[in-house]
């Protein structure tokens, strides 16, 4: 029985760690740039929902949402002040170095509004356990909860980019950014809808992660950012059911690496994984092979 | 011929030139007591940081991959180092000691860089420098359990501090999340000498970094860089020269891990994680990509920048993080770059008026 | 015996044949040209030779020695250099380290040599400077020596592409559409330059082209590939008169 316990605490990980990957895939597979700063910016939708229900005692329906709405313009802004104007740099390692500037720039302003000390988490999210097996595996709402949750922005974000107008947009410009402003699509627009989602969806996975581990400081984004990065790269950059895979997989190779054979290694663990499945398939689980014509 | 031969040459020669030059004025201040404590604990991790970012600029600038583990490989230069400073302590003195402690630590990163490279380098791009990340994280999650003690009966080795047993009159030297204590303290004699000893070893970097560069090695990894396809068409064994100047590098930043393991008393390795790595990329982008006084000078300003505005308390990572971002957006946006040259050009233009008036 | 003897190459990409049963035959000192409307397979035919692209059958042999299936390395080091057609020069260094990149096999010191500035890197880089400029200077490049590859004019990147082939040694020249782009004075240029290399360096050329001024100005035999076969084969003039040929290239 244990062992499911674990698999179920490993799916529950890894679809917050699914969500994040979301983001970062999109915005790889449309930007071209790993977003450092992504992690950063759930670590921003947590403070928002804590000081909203903490501070000015609104509802917790209410503070979702002015989290979400707050994330998405953030990423928007973001893109549009950090990123956009290195857009056609010489070098793509400006946009990854001005990621990091961004990413430290959210934890220090963090710091400065919230301070260092760890902050508990609110309940915001109270769905009772569920009980199975007369008592032997109970499952936390809050479980319950992360696992649906994640499935149904897994489907909506699918139909989303392949039957609407804006999601062949988001895959028009992913394919070939040139072809795409040539066909008519506006660039700039569809890849700040990029960043609008993937930070709407990191608003999410804050409020997934802290209600999960109830503790809140400014750099609790930056490692579940990291391996939602890794999870992506698992998965295949780029691709979204990638990046649910190799968030879900990634979630239960820690908990078992961390029940099974020592928490100290688990990350080593993860990232083992990792090297061995790049070396393997070298774009990922789902990712495309590209080769360079000749 | 002649000429060229004669620029690059004059150029590396001011780089060592600036070196000695900062080092100078750093003693004569030093000398007259204008020297504050602050800027003087950050001599020796200035010179860590110095060879860490030419190191590493060596695999983004010239091989052209982006690595982000090399605090890995100092971290690795740094705990074998160290270990070999306590093992020997009574039976070496100081000074070929730590000559050793340098070699040792520069040999067991590059073995290092060698391992991971050759599986590493067959990937391209990010993932590159993901699976570089994630080898730097194993690394520092290894070292984290490992407890090394040595007693009579030779050295021991476990995993976990209950498993941890050595005979009476052991010395435990790596302890797990603890690290490696007293290291600093096996050099007293020399402690007051680790600025000059970084000093050199900057200078030996450039030496090793700008030398190779500019050799027939060097000439086959930057073609490596421009165009992979071209450099085999003319037959440049690619794998070789990527592998040999992750090698080197990894090397160089056991160096710089070296020279910081001994400079503390108290070394974890906890402060080698991603985020260091990513610290010293910074130096190196911002110094210039391929630019190694570039990386030395970016090196020294950033890391001491933070430092200084200690004064500002709270607020001075989030100037470093504003400045890291103005600076970016100014050195590399096309926008920006149009504007400059713009400017430059106007000024120069200015200038001919008035020569010709 | 033909320096180049090529028979039943074929390569499949998925359900492709993109070359299907090609076989040529080049002897020493000919310039030879591999002609064909686009998507034939030409530059397939390149990345076969080279190596790029292992063939899923067929045979190369270069003077006799059997390359199919090597190294785009171990076959430059047998002696068959190229160009591409999307030029591909080693960019952000200077127009003499991309010849000097091309000797890099012929003139060899160790790693470390070069670190400690031994007497042998001065030596062996001195000569080395030397012959890279002699190339140069046939291909009217050693005034812009010091310029980085990659600032050079559209023409004199094409020139720098087979200067830097040149220098590795080799036995058989590929050249894939030097004259893309020219207008009608460099491309003039251009044939003189490549007659010269051939009398010159005692060259064997094979080339593909789609100018057929250029290819009936300088190529002595000629191969038409069409839908990765080859049509005809044979001397130049009688190959450019052939009706197949005509039909292949303007379509019926």
């Amino acid at each position: 029985m244990s062992f499911i316990s674990y698999l179920k605490d490993g799916i529950s990980l890894g679809s917050i760690y699914a969500i994040i990957a979301l983001g970062y895939t999109m915005v790889y597979g449309i930007a071209k740039m790993l977003n450092f700063a992504h992690g950063d910016v759930i670590m921003v939708g947590a403070f928002v929902i804590l000081t909203a229900i903490t501070k000015a005692g609104l509802p917790p329906a209410a503070a979702i949402l002015i989290s979400v709405v707050f994330c998405t313009v953030l990423g928007i802004v973001i893109e549009k002040i950090a990123y956009r104007p290195l857009r056609k740099a010489s070098s793509n390692l400006a946009v990854l170095i001005t990621a990091i500037g961004v990413s430290y720039l959210l934890q220090n302003l963090a710091l400065l509004i919230f301070g260092a000390d760890a902050k508990s988490f609110v309940t915001v999210i109270d769905v009772p356990s569920v009980s199975l097996f007369g008592g032997q595996l109970v499952i936390k709402g809050i479980t319950i909860v992360t696992i649906v949750v994640s499935v149904i922005i897994m489907v909506a974000l699918t139909f989303f980019v392949q039957k609407t107008k804006p999601g062949r947009a988001m895959q028009a410009v992913s394919e070939d950014r040139d072809a795409a402003q040539l066909m008519g699509v506006n660039v700039n627009a569809t890849i700040s809808l990029t960043f609008a989602i993937g930070s709407g969806l990191a608003a999410i996975a804050g409020l997934l992660l802290c209600s999960a581990y109830p503790t809140l400081t400014p750099y609790t984004g930056a490692m579940p950012g990291i391996k939602a990065f890794v999870a992506a790269v698992f998965g295949g950059i780029g691709s979204i059911p990638g990046a649910m895979v190799g968030g879900i997989l990634l979630g239960v190779i820690e908990i078992f690496g961390k029940a099974y054979i020592s928490s100290q290694v688990a990350d080593a663990i993860v990232f083992a994984v990792l090297i061995i499945v790049l070396l393997v398939k070298p774009t990922g689980l789902f990712g495309k092979n590209i080769q360079e014509k000749v | 011929m002649k000429t060229k031969m004669n620029k690059t040459t004059k150029n590396n020669f001011v780089t060592y030139g600036i070196v000695i030059l900062l080092f100078v004025i750093v003693q004569t201040l030093s000398a007259t007591g204008n020297l504050s404590r602050l800027l003087t604990g950050l001599l020796v991790p200035l010179c860590v940081y110095t060879i860490a970012a030419v190191s590493l600029n060596l695999v983004v600038g010239f091989s052209g991959e982006l690595s982000l583990g090399h605090a890995g490989f100092m971290c690795v230069g740094a705990y074998s180092s160290a270990l070999f400073s306590h093992m020997t302590a009574d039976a070496l003195p100081s000074v070929p000691r730590f000559i050793l402690a340098i070699l040792v630590g520069a040999v067991v990163a590059g073995i290092f860089g060698i391992l991971i490279g050759i599986p590493v380098l067959r990937l391209r791009g990010d993932y590159l420098a993901i699976v570089t990340l994630a080898f730097g994280e194993i690394i520092k999650n290894l070292i984290n359990i490992l407890y090394v003690g040595v007693d009579a009966n030779g050295i021991h080795v476990a995993t976990t501090s209950a498993g941890f047993k050595l005979a009476a009159g052991g010395k435990k030297i790596m302890k797990g999340a603890l690290g490696i204590s007293g290291t600093s303290a096996l050099y007293k004699d020399i402690k007051g000498q680790f600025f000059l000893i970084g000093v050199i070893l900057v200078l030996l970097t450039l030496f090793i970094v700008q030398n190779l560069v500019n050799s027939r090695s060097g000439r086959a990894i930057m073609s490596t860089r421009d165009n992979r396809i071209a450099a085999e068409s003319v037959g440049i064994n690619v794998t070789k020269y990527k592998l040999l100047a992750f090698t080197v590098s990894a090397a160089l930043a056991g160096v710089a891990g070296v020279l910081y393991a001994h400079n503390l008393s108290m070394l974890k390795v906890s402060v080698f994680d991603y985020n260091m790595s990513i610290l010293i990329l910074v130096y190196v982008v911002l110094g210039g990509i391929g630019n190694l006084r570039g990386s030395m000078i970016a090196a020294i300003i950033l890391y001491a920048l933070p430092e200084l505005l200690r004064g500002f308390a709270n607020y001075r990572m989030l100037i470093y993080a504003i400045v890291l971002i103005v600076m970016m957006l100014f050195n590399w946006a096309p926008a920006a770059r149009n504007w400059r040259s713009r400017m430059v050009e106007k000024f120069k233009g200015g200038k001919m008026k008035k020569e010709a008036a | 015996m033909a320096m180049l003897e090529v028979n039943h190459l074929s390569i499949q990409f998925g359900g492709l044949r993109a070359v299907d049963g090609f076989h040529l035959n080049i002897e020493k000192g000919e310039l030879y040209g591999l002609i064909g409307p686009n998507g034939a397979g030409k530059t397939t035919v390149f990345n076969l030779l080279t190596g790029v692209y292992k063939p899923t059958e067929g045979i190369i042999r270069l003077d006799g020695q059997d390359i199919t299936g090597k190294s785009t390395i171990e076959i430059n080091k047998a002696g068959i250099a190229r160009t591409f057609q999307n030029i591909r020069l080693f960019k952000d260094i200077p127009v003499l380290d991309n010849v000097k990149v091309g000797l890099h096999n012929h003139y060899q010191y160790s790693t470390l040599t070069g670190i400690l500035r031994l007497p042998k890197y001065f030596k062996i880089e001195k000569e080395m400077n030397e012959k890279a400029m002699e190339i140069l200077k046939v291909f009217d490049l050693d005034k812009e020596a010091h310029l980085l590859a990659g600032n050079l004019p559209y023409g004199k990147q094409r020139k720098l592409e087979i200067a830097r082939a040149l220098a590795t040694d080799p036995k058989l020249l590929l050249l894939d559409e030097p004259a893309a782009g020219m207008n009608p004075n460099e491309t003039q240029e251009l044939m003189d330059t490549i007659r010269f290399v051939q009398e010159h360096f005692h060259m064997t050329t094979l080339l593909i082209e789609h100018d057929m001024k250029l290819v009936g100005g300088i190529c002595e035999k000629l191969t038409v590939l069409n839908f990765g076969q080859v049509l005809t084969e044979g001397e130049t003039s009688e190959v450019l008169n052939n009706p197949q040929v005509i039909t292949a290239y303007l379509g019926e």
